[in-house]
């Protein structure tokens, strides 16, 4: 099952996609049908602690002429980050690279401490796409990547759908492709994750106990390229979503 | 936005459902924000891997995960002898603060109070992993005092015992930020949101507690911090 979270003429709905006529269209959960494009589309979930992963694919970690790690590397984004599917995000004028990450991001359903690898899928409740933006001119040598470059308003766009766990057979083989404008840039496969999902449940929830909503950014495969004010960014996942982001400048947001 | 001058709001519960604002359970730290921390680490902030001392304010986050009240035990972790203290101030926001300027900065503020910003030892601040700073319960909070009941945030004194013997004065007078300028930089960059708590920053060197010791943080009008440190069982 995929299940959005929508607002829709005065209220917060879940939503189910729906087939009417050969469009896509959703289905609210007091009956109504409504166009993808008449609602307010949120992050599919109520989202915890945002965990996201630097540098888990070989492709992305060489690009970025990182070597092997020994521990995952782990940072954390707050709830000033999250952002839904259509949403849009600052571009700041004054940056030369900021660029999109797609990511699979994996939702923890049921409360995880001290769990084996083994028993780490039974804690996902689901799916979904992430879109884990950073600004790198931003970086600084200190806590990376630090809070100015990753943590930025609307820079984790989460969505469309919870996708439940029980409809994705193999996490670990899902295609990821990135579009700008309509033009790929980016793609990678979840099978080239240095640190697969239950290594990275087993990881985290050694030390920190994990809670419904709290969810994991996998990383992101090469393939970033610069954004710009008025770019269409579109995450896709097989058989996750299709998650559209527009980056939109700064005046608009009277800076 | 009215606020109670109510003093005191006691937190019972690590999610902190209470008047007058419910905290969001979202906590950031500031690195190096206390001159004493910035001092410490003298001329290798401008030697690999930093290169330069911070511009921005370099913010953390505390995960929902390590928030823990007055009185809890904070776990020792297997491994590790010492565990590092981080007290700090908190400033609690009220009104979202986004962009804002420095004249009416502590108009987002709620209240204050007292952060025990704990970590494991690490060896730098470069890329540390968040499994030093992230564990279950290494974020102990006070009870929230209400803004107008504090006159100067930027000149509070926060004294550190351990086993009831002082071991560390420090003050908020030795922010490289102070208050209202760490908040005009901080939501130049990022939204905080109400109830989100800023940790203004830590004075080095953080005093180290071992398992059996208990430690009190004390800043002036905000109250008392008390937890103990225990083994892995």
């Amino acid at each position: 099952m995929k299940r959005a979270r929508v607002a829709y003429a005065g209220v917060l709905h879940e939503a189910t996609p729906h087939t009417s006529d050969g469009h896509s269209a959703l289905r609210l959960s007091d009956g109504r049908v409504v166009a993808e494009d008449a609602v307010v589309w949120l992050p599919p979930f109520s989202v915890g602690t945002v965990i996201a992963l630097g540098l888990n694919y070989g492709d992305h970690a060489r690009e970025l002429s990182f070597n092997a790690q020994e521990e995952p590397l782990v940072f954390l984004k707050g709830p000033n980050t999250l952002l839904g599917h259509r949403g849009h995000t600052r571009r700041p004028r004054d940056a030369a690279f900021m660029h999109y990450e797609c990511e699979l991001a994996v939702v923890i359903g049921r409360t995880a401490k001290n769990v084996s690898r083994q028993q780490a899928m039974q804690h996902v409740m689901g799916y979904c796409v992430a879109n884990d933006y950073a600004v790198r001119d931003y970086l600084e040598n200190w806590y990376r990547p630090n809070l100015r470059a990753k943590n930025r308003d609307g820079c984790t766009v989460l969505g469309p759908w919870l996708v439940d766990a029980s409809d994705v057979p193999d996490p670990g083989n899902l295609n990821l492709r990135t579009f700008v404008n309509g033009k790929q840039t980016q793609t990678g496969n979840t099978r080239d994750l240095i640190f697969g999902i239950p290594y990275l449940i087993e990881y985290l929830s050694a030390f920190m106990t994990l809670t419904t909503g709290d969810v994991i950014l996998t990383g992101t495969p090469e393939g970033v390229v610069n954004v710009i004010a008025g770019d269409e960014v579109r995450c896709e996942i097989d058989g996750i979503g299709c998650l559209v982001n527009t980056l939109v400048a700064d005046d608009v947001f009277s800076r | 936005m009215s606020f109670s001058a109510t003093p005191v709001v006691s937190l019972d519960t690590p999610m902190m459902d209470m008047p007058p604002y419910r905290l969001s359970g979202t906590v950031y730290g500031t690195l190096l924000n206390h001159r004493s921390a910035l001092a410490a680490l003298g001329a290798t902030v401008n030697l690999p891997p930093y290169k330069a001392p911070p511009k921005a304010p370099v913010l953390y986050i505390k995960p929902r995960n390590t928030l823990a009240v007055d009185g809890d035990a904070v776990m020792v972790p297997a491994g590790v002898t010492e565990l590092e203290v981080g007290a700090s101030l908190g400033v609690v926001i009220s009104r979202t603060a986004c962009h804002v300027a420095a004249e009416h900065a502590l108009d987002h503020v709620a209240g204050y109070v007292i952060v025990n910003d704990i970590s494991v030892p690490h060896p730098d601040y470069y890329r540390p992993s968040v499994r030093y700073k992230a564990r279950d319960g290494f974020c102990p909070l006070s009870s929230v005092v209400a803004r107008d009941a504090i006159k100067n945030p930027d000149a509070l004194t926060i004294r550190i015992y351990i086993d009831d013997v002082l071991v560390q004065t420090v003050s908020t007078a030795d922010l490289v930020r102070p208050i209202a300028q760490l908040l005009v930089d901080v939501t130049d960059f990022m939204t905080l949101m109400p109830g989100d708590v800023l940790a203004v920053g830590v004075a080095a060197p953080a005093p180290r507690v071992r398992a059996g010791q208990r430690v009190t943080i004390k800043i002036d009008g905000v109250g008392a911090l008390h937890n103990h440190f225990v083994g892995v069982a």
